[in-house]
């Protein structure tokens, strides 16, 4: 009935780091994008992100990671996802990630990760294409 | 609509609901927040036994600490024990039709509370301050056992007002900054507020418009009564003249006289207060059957609403009123048509 | 012609030379229209000839684009100090060159300060991790896998004597960038110059402990802007006192910048923070000369090479000015801008790093040509991951190659008259003046960020140029021109072993067993109950820390009577 499902996304800044200029940037280019995202916020632990993406039934978890524990973060985010059965969600984001750490998370499950000077049509790109592949009936 | 027929995907949905798994219920939103095939027959199932949730709504305008509010009051009934839904609107962008959901950021100290369940919703051009199936969402989380939900509308402006369509009792959060009471009369807050609350009372100004709004409401419960248009649908004249011949008693209550509060939705003063009104407020419509009112005009509207969009849907899938959709399109550019006679012609082909 | 020949001038000398001028200004309107004409007929590149900061810049500056007189640039060491805070600039002393490090545990970063120390760098700069910054212990839950991860993990006076074991401390000057919990590291590392036998007032160095910044741009809040103000107005008074060759603050431009903001926006929210904690130490009864002369600045140097300088040199005429007429300091060390430099971070692209050090080089020679008075370089690969060894020593040898061959140290603001540059310190000064009284506008600097106005001018400007770059339209070598080659990045990288964060767990376990407990919960007890009463907490707070009580417990201890700060989101 509706035209065409929006697509959700969460965009969540876990851990300690301050540094959420990259979050608003992809939040704002999500939005003209036309996704409907959901911002969590600074300082966000990876229990209370898996809670948000739950219970907003999000397609997508982007996080933005600058204080070097994505080896941390990211699989624990993933490992919470599947815990709570939603690992239909596709986990992505963005960060100073070496080269090596963003193949291991991709073996891990994790999307694709997005290094810093990255264009935001990019990351629209990316997700819409996921999207289209995943959702595609 | 068939709403006995659930689909199979939908079946192992509501088993999940019914377990009362979060999940279950997220998804179950998402079905019907997207108007999903079989959205309304998994309405239909899960709403069998009617409203039991006490539905509270929060409107006001841009920044005026709804959400903020909306945490505070939220953690002061978790320490009640009572479950919690909090359903919270943003506009979407007309620009884009994306959305910037950010209400949950100032929910963040309660959002790991297992008691309580918080999803934002975009407005996706519905313009009343509400989604257009808020309501409906809300009725779910009701379904799903939820004691009480709060719902918290896009920050209004005018006549953005629907939010009496989803809640018992509507509580307007104004702030200083927010301009005067006329302003707030003007806007149609004075209608459809049961409680006022005047948020930010740290900042200059809160007194000034405490008073103001005082005085306003004054105007109205006093000489104006009968001219005013009706609260929630309902005449306030005719509330208390019904109260005044079924019960002499002075001690029974009489019409709901709006009270002006003031809060710091950063430190939680005047919150305790809020909620003692809130329950005033509850007690109330319980007792002079004012909710059993409420919940008959919001099922009418419910009704309606539903008629209408099935009708809308039923006109457009049909291949007849699209092909004289664009024949009625043809003939206007031809000079040979008005909008009218196209609609009329649609019109008698689905009625036929 | 200086102010001494002015004064025996005869008054018919003046007229005569005010004539003069105006028939000099004609001559050179014409000659400007002459070239005007020769310009205008020639095409130009297609591409923007505008600052990074968005500011248009003409194709030719001369004499008639600034006025540039003795009151506004006199000279060096001499008000308003825009050509220098001292007389002998580099000339005495080059710019400190200071490595912002720290990593992992408060061992291996000790070795590290001790290498940079042995490699010619002449002050400590400390880094934190983020468990740090905010104020968690290292064994808290929040802390997982940051410990140590971006910066140095400091939890207690254990933590900080480690870190300075076998240096001096009244031998090097340490600067700390922390802000939250400034005051409790400050607590620590006096401390542990304590615990070295070191008499406390002489001690140098800096704490950054700038507060309001944080709610602008860089987010490593704790408390709410009322009581955090009043604990860096405790410093204030506390080191006046106690440790007068000490920096209690660095007002810090650099993450507003870093945040997105213009080079006008860093100077103006920087200059106008300064002011507010002026203010605040005013408010407090105390003399402005007490505390003013050791306030101390950090600014960023982006990569607009001209913008930057002139923003430096604006920055002290406007904080000199401010200083001596708005709040009547008299005291010259208070109107002097000292301040700290560091090239941008958010310049350094992943494509092609080696680039990266170029870019820090140019920008170095910004800070050396405005005046700076110490310097961070940043490393090449710093975003890709944290800085290796080498990439380290590359950036501190760039500083080295510019103090001692470039030749930019041997006088002072060799940039003075140059029409560009004065137009330009003109420009600046005025845009942030203007900006003043938009924040006044709003009430001051409080209500502005409660309002989010500084947020959403950051978050604009940010948002400028980022459309700028993925346009194209701003050339980003290896980014969006020039990019054969950006494919392949082989760049070694640091990396922080995992077991970092269960080693500083475990010495945490064993120092919180050794301690006394009873003297732990006493001084606690003592600093909620001076946090209350609103005496000034320093004393406390270093009670607390000889106890070794936790960074966590000690910042728990005033949250009870502070509360914390909520993020206000804008977009
Ligand atoms: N000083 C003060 N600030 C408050 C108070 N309540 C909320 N705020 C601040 O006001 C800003 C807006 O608060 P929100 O709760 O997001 O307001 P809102 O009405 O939900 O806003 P929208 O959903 O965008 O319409 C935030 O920065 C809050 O921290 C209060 O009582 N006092
Ligand atoms: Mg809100």
């Amino acid at each position: 009935m509706s035209d065409e499902r929006k697509i959700r996304v969460l965009v969540a800044k876990p851990g300690l780091d301050g540094h959420d200029r990259g979050a608003k940037v992809i939040a704002s280019a999500f939005r003209d994008a036309g996704f409907e995202v959901v911002y969590t916020g600074l300082h966000q632990t990876p229990e209370m992100i898996v809670n948000a993406a739950v219970q907003e039934d999000v397609d997508v978890v982007a996080m933005s990671v600058l204080s070097g524990a994505h080896m941390t973060l990211f699989p624990r985010v993933k490992g919470l996802l599947d815990e709570a059965g939603a690992d239909h969600m596709l986990l992505t984001g963005g960060g100073i990630i070496p080269e090596d750490d963003v193949d291991e998370l991709e073996k891990r499950g994790v999307g694709r990760l997005f290094g810093p000077g990255t264009s935001t049509s990019d990351a629209i790109a990316y997700v819409n294409e996921w999207f289209a592949t995943t959702h595609a009936n | 609509m068939t709403p006995s027929t659930l689909s199979s995907e939908h079946e192992a949905l509501l088993e999940r609901f019914k377990d009362g798994r979060v999940l279950g219920l997220a998804r179950a939103i998402s079905v019907v927040e997207n108007e999903r095939a079989g959205f309304q027959e998994l309405l239909h199932t899960v709403m069998a036994s009617g409203p039991q949730a006490k539905r509270v709504g929060f409107t006001g305008p841009p920044g005026a600490g709804k959400s903020s509010l909306v945490a505070a009051v939220a953690t002061e009934y978790r320490r009640l024990e009572e479950h919690l839904g909090v359903v919270a609107v943003d506009p979407t962008s007309p620009y884009s039709g994306g959305a910037l959901l950010g209400d949950r950021i100032r929910m963040n100290d309660i959002s790991m509370d297992p008691g309580i369940f918080i999803r934002s919703m975009a407005t996706r051009g519905s313009l009343g301050g509400l989604a257009a199936t808020t309501k409906e969402v809300v009725d779910l989380m009701d379904a799903f056992g939820f004691d009480r939900v709060l719902v918290e509308t896009v920050g209004v402006g005018q006549t953005e007002l629907e939010v009496t369509a989803a809640a018992d009792t509507v509580v307007v959060v104004l702030v200083p900054e927010s301009g005067d009471a006329i302003q707030a009369m003007k806007a149609g807050l004075m209608e459809i507020a049961d409680i006022f609350v005047v948020n930010k009372a740290d900042r200059p100004g809160a007194p000034r418009l405490v008073k103001e709004l005082r005085q306003a409401l004054h105007l109205r419960t006093g000489s104006a009564l009968k001219d005013i248009p009706a609260h929630h649908g309902v005449d306030l004249g005719q509330v208390m003249k019904k109260e005044r011949s079924t019960s002499p008693s002075a001690e029974k209550p009489e019409g709901w006289s709006v009270p002006v509060l003031t809060t710091n939705a950063l430190t939680n003063d005047g919150v305790e207060t809020l909620l003692e009104t809130i329950q005033e407020h509850r007690s109330w419509l319980e007792q002079g059957g004012e909710l059993e009112r409420r919940r008959r005009a919001r099922a009418e509207i419910r009704i309606r609403d539903v008629v209408n969009r099935e009708m809308r849907r039923i006109a457009w899938s049909s291949a007849d009123a699209r092909a004289l959709l664009a024949r009625g399109v043809d003939d206007i550019a031809d000079g040979e048509g008005t909008p009218y006679s196209a609609a009329e012609a649609i019109l008698g082909a689905l009625l036929r | 012609m200086s102010k001494v020949e002015k004064d025996v001038l005869s008054r018919t000398d003046l007229e005569g030379l005010v004539d003069d001028r105006d028939q000099q200004i004609a001559e050179l309107k014409a000659r400007l229209a002459e070239w005007e004409e020769s310009y205008d007929g020639i095409a130009r590149r297609d591409v923007l000839f505008s600052t990074v900061s968005g500011r248009e810049v003409k194709p030719l500056y001369t004499e008639l684009d600034h006025a540039s007189d003795d009151d506004s640039v006199g000279y060096p060491g001499m008000y308003p100090f825009t050509r220098g805070p001292y007389a002998t600039m580099y000339r005495t002393r080059l710019w400190t060159m200071r490595q912002f490090a720290g990593f992992a545990t408060a061992e291996e970063t000790n070795e590290r300060y001790k290498y940079l120390l042995a490699h010619g760098q002449t002050g400590l700069s400390v880094a934190f991790d983020f468990p740090t910054l905010m104020g968690y212990d290292s064994d808290h839950d929040r802390s997982l896998g940051e410990v140590g991860v971006c910066g140095v993990a400091i939890s207690s006076l254990a933590d900080m004597e480690r870190l300075f074991e076998g240096i001096p401390l009244d031998q090097v000057s340490v600067s700390m960038t922390i802000n939250g919990p400034a005051i409790i590291l400050f607590c620590f590392y006096v401390a542990a110059a304590e615990r070295q036998g070191v008499d406390v007032s002489v001690l140098r160095g800096t704490v950054q402990n700038d507060i309001l910044k944080e709610y602008q741009a860089q987010h490593a809040w704790i408390y709410p802007p009322e009581p955090a103000l009043r604990c860096i107005v405790d410093m204030f008074e506390w080191c006046s006192e106690h440790t007068p060759k000490y920096n209690p603050i660095s007002i810090s431009g650099y993450h507003i910048r870093e945040a997105g903001a213009t080079a006008a926006e860093e100077l103006a929210f920087t200059l106008r923070n300064g002011f507010e904690y002026v203010e605040r130490g005013i408010a407090r009864g105390l003399d402005v000369d007490s505390f003013a002369p050791r306030l101390s600045f950090f600014f960023d140097v982006h990569n607009d090479f001209f913008e930057e300088i002139a923003k430096l040199r604006a920055a002290r005429r406007i904080w000199a000015r401010g200083m001596k007429e708005k709040y009547g300091a008299r005291n010259p060390d208070s109107w002097r801008l000292r301040t700290h430099c560091q090239t941008a971070g958010v310049t350094l692209v992943a494509q092609q790093p080696e680039n990266n050090i170029v870019r820090v080089a140019y920008q170095a020679m910004a800070a050396a040509l405005g005046g700076t008075q110490s310097l961070h370089t940043n490393s090449m690969d710093e975003t890709l991951a944290l800085p290796t060894e080498k990439s380290v020593r590359i950036a501190l040898r760039t500083q080295q190659v510019l103090a001692y061959e470039s030749g930019v140290a041997n006088t002072i603001d060799p940039l003075a008259g140059s029409h560009y540059v004065e137009a330009l310190t003109d420009d600046i000064e005025r845009d942030a003046l203007a900006l003043f009284e938009e924040i006044d506008e709003m009430g001051g600097v409080v209500p502005g960020i409660e309002q989010g106005w500084f947020q959403q001018e950051i978050a604009n400007s940010a948002m400028r140029q980022q459309r700028e770059v993925e346009s194209a339209e701003r050339v980003v070598v290896g980014v969006n021109h020039f990019t054969e080659g950006s494919g392949d990045i082989e760049i070694e990288t640091l990396r922080i072993d995992p077991e970092v964060e269960q080693r500083q767990v475990a010495k945490m376990a064993e120092m919180r067993s050794e301690r006394d407990d009873t003297v732990v919960t006493s001084t606690l007890a003592a600093l909620t109950e001076a946090c209350r009463a609103d005496e000034n907490v320093v004393p406390y707070i270093l009670d607390c820390a000889r106890a070794y009580c936790t960074l966590f417990e000690i910042r728990a201890a005033m949250e009870e009577v502070f509360g914390s700060y909520k993020e206000p989101v804008f977009f």
